[in-house]
């Protein structure tokens, strides 16, 4: 007998490697608050543009910050632009797809369109409008990513509310005496968790490329709190000197992102071995 | 003692291109410890009269007439007040027991929700209720049972726990709609016996929906055959079994098969499909179909005639 664990790695490989890189970059952040190789704001210009050695690991940048310190601490941020952008859009979207699934009429219309308003711009463009509007800044790259999460999830759980609102359990428990509200909670949204957490999973990733790509162009993380985007924007004027400056922090948005998304396409295959056929 | 007084009960699906009649006229009255059967084809309006009752039709249902509980009309109540009635005053169990429960929870808790619901009771007591539902419905170690979700059981004892849910605050109306139709033949016979001990012992009333001529014979006192969303006869179940006065009455008998069935005959079907709403004559929504059918059937609402004991509307009854 294998252990339930095993079995998963066995079948499942893709969701197992998924979450281990995921639960690695996590104990990575967790770690990162208590301890990292040196302070991640320590300047040493005589340790400037340092390769890789024994005392920096992953080298130094032009102001001989190590490296790998850095990274550390960008996790953190990454991190939490994932939980906040994706619980924006998670909390939002889903009260109201559900709404607009549950009451149907002018109410859907109107949450249906203002979904396909929402997607009729790319999410990164959105994105650089309200930084742009709101200013720079961590707080309002999580809110402007926040906000094109919100008619992901709106339709999602649209959708899939409505498939279970058409099934016989649904009217069954009407016939019981629950109302709508109720039948919401106890009965529609367990039945979506599942796929809800899926695509969470990959909104996650989007969301840590979405603040990588919002602090290069410098509307993201305002120095001096570190970020994976900002620190490929810094290494872009040292790259043909020092590489590892621009390789290192790339490689680490990349692994998030393959990360998360290996997880998100596991727990996809996991929750409903139908749905690999649906996968887009 | 009338418990259900339902009164020229109308149904009409607004759509695009005008209003669909769904059920057209339906009125009886229901007493106390009885049951009353509601036969008839796939699409003759006896589900819809169901949900009628329940209040539980799609929204671009028209409704109108009068359903009174214990005197009270329910086409009046507001949804807040309909949410109270339903589970507590009115149950009702559906016709497939597999999709009915939801999976994801334990088959104890839903049956205790309606308790906690409607009663108010503390988790626990719910619970001690719902096991004491379950061993009077026949599923043994019900307690130990409390705890199964719904895929671990049978298709038989999933329709015993959808009728421990419905029996759960002693409703004075239970409406059964198909409750034996997606069960086998063996465990058919079982949940009819369920049903009748239930009616005697809670003095219910039932509504029992059934396209099986067996099943409502079995349990009806009386019996109300529709078509095409009215009413083609009614009377006791005795009278109406015995005088089949109406010719769709006479054609759902002839396509039983039944003791008199030979080997290697065909049984008698009624010709042609149930009409949809949109296609129905004016007169007789039966006309088409039947042997008897003239011009004055076609345009005309056929008279409502007593023969035997039996009320048909039709302008040529009799055996």
């Amino acid at each position: 007998m294998k252990t339930p664990a095993v079995s998963v790695v066995v079948r499942h490989p893709a969701l197992a490697a998924g979450a281990a890189i995921t639960l690695l970059l996590a104990m990575v952040a967790l770690v990162s608050l208590v301890w990292t190789p040196h302070p991640y704001t320590d300047m040493n210009i005589a340790m400037r543009l340092q390769p890789p050695s024994a005392r920096h690991w992953l080298g130094t940048d032009q102001f001989g910050r190590d490296i790998l310190s850095m990274l550390m601490a960008g996790s953190r941020n990454s991190f939490a632009v994932g939980f906040v952008a994706v619980g924006i859009g998670l909390g939002i979207g889903v009260a109201l797809g559900t709404t607009a699934a549950v009451r149907g009429g002018i109410v859907d219309d109107a949450v249906m369109r203002l979904a396909d308003f929402t997607f009729a711009f790319p999410a990164v463009l959105s994105a650089i409008m309200i930084t742009a509007w709101l200013g720079p800044g961590a707080v309002n790259a999580i809110i402007a990513i926040g906000i094109f999460n919100i008619p992901v999830f709106a339709r999602l759980s649209r959708g899939s509310a409505l498939q279970v609102l058409s099934r016989d359990f649904i009217l069954a428990a009407r016939a019981a005496g629950k109302g709508m509200a109720r039948i919401t909670l106890e009965h529609v949204l367990p039945n979506i968790a599942g796929i809800l957490v899926v695509q969470a999973t990959i909104q996650f990733a989007l969301a840590i490329l979405a603040e990588a790509g919002l602090a290069y162009l410098g509307l993201g993380t305002q120095p001096p709190n570190p970020s994976w985007g900002r620190m490929l924007n810094e290494a872009q004027t040292f790259m043909h000197r020092s590489p590892w400056l621009a390789i290192f922090p790339g490689a680490a948005i990349a692994l998030a992102v393959f990360g998360f998304n290996l997880l998100g396409d596991g727990l996809r295959d996991l929750i409903d071995p139908r749905l690999r056929r649906a996968r887009s | 003692m009338t418990v259900l007084d339902v009164e020229d009960l109308r149904v009409d699906i607004r759509t695009r291109t005008g209003a669909l009649p769904i059920v057209r006229g339906v009125s009886f009255t229901l007493a106390r410890g009885t049951t009353l059967g509601l036969v008839g084809e796939s699409g003759s309006g006896k589900s819809m009269t169901a949900l009628a009752i329940m209040r539980l039709l799609p929204k671009a249902a028209a409704i109108s007439g009068a359903i009174r509980l214990h005197g009270e009309d329910l086409l009046q109540a507001d949804e807040a007040r309909m949410c109270r009635i339903r589970g507590d005053r009115i149950a009702m169990v559906f016709q497939e027991p597999m999709t009915a429960l939801n999976p994801l929870h334990r088959i104890g808790d839903q049956i205790a929700e309606t308790l906690i619901l409607h009663r108010d009771m503390p988790r626990r007591a719910a619970l001690d209720e719902a096991a004491g539902l379950l061993d009077r419905v026949g599923i043994r170690e019900a307690r130990a049972r409390l705890s199964a979700y719904p895929h671990q059981l049978s298709g038989g004892q999933r329709q015993r726990v959808m009728i421990a849910m419905a029996l759960a605050c002693r409703p004075d109306v239970l409406i059964a709609d198909e409750p034996t139709s997606a069960l086998d033949v063996t465990v058919q016979a079982q949940v009819i016996d369920l049903l009748r001990g239930l009616v005697d012992e809670f003095g219910m009333a039932l509504v029992l929906i059934s396209h099986d001529l067996g099943v409502i014979g079995r349990l009806a006192d009386r019996v109300m055959v529709m078509y095409g969303g009215a009413i083609m006869e009614q009377g006791s179940t005795r009278a109406v079994f015995t005088t089949r006065a109406h010719p769709y009455t006479q054609g759902l008998f002839a396509a039983l098969p039944g003791r008199g069935a030979r080997k290697g005959r065909r049984l008698a079907a009624i010709p042609g499909t149930v009409s949809t709403p949109d296609a129905l004559p004016r007169g007789c929504p039966f006309h088409g179909r039947c042997p008897r059918g003239q011009d004055v059937c076609r345009d005309n609402a056929p008279p409502v005639v007593e023969i035997g004991g039996s009320r048909a509307a039709c302008f040529f009854p009799g055996p």
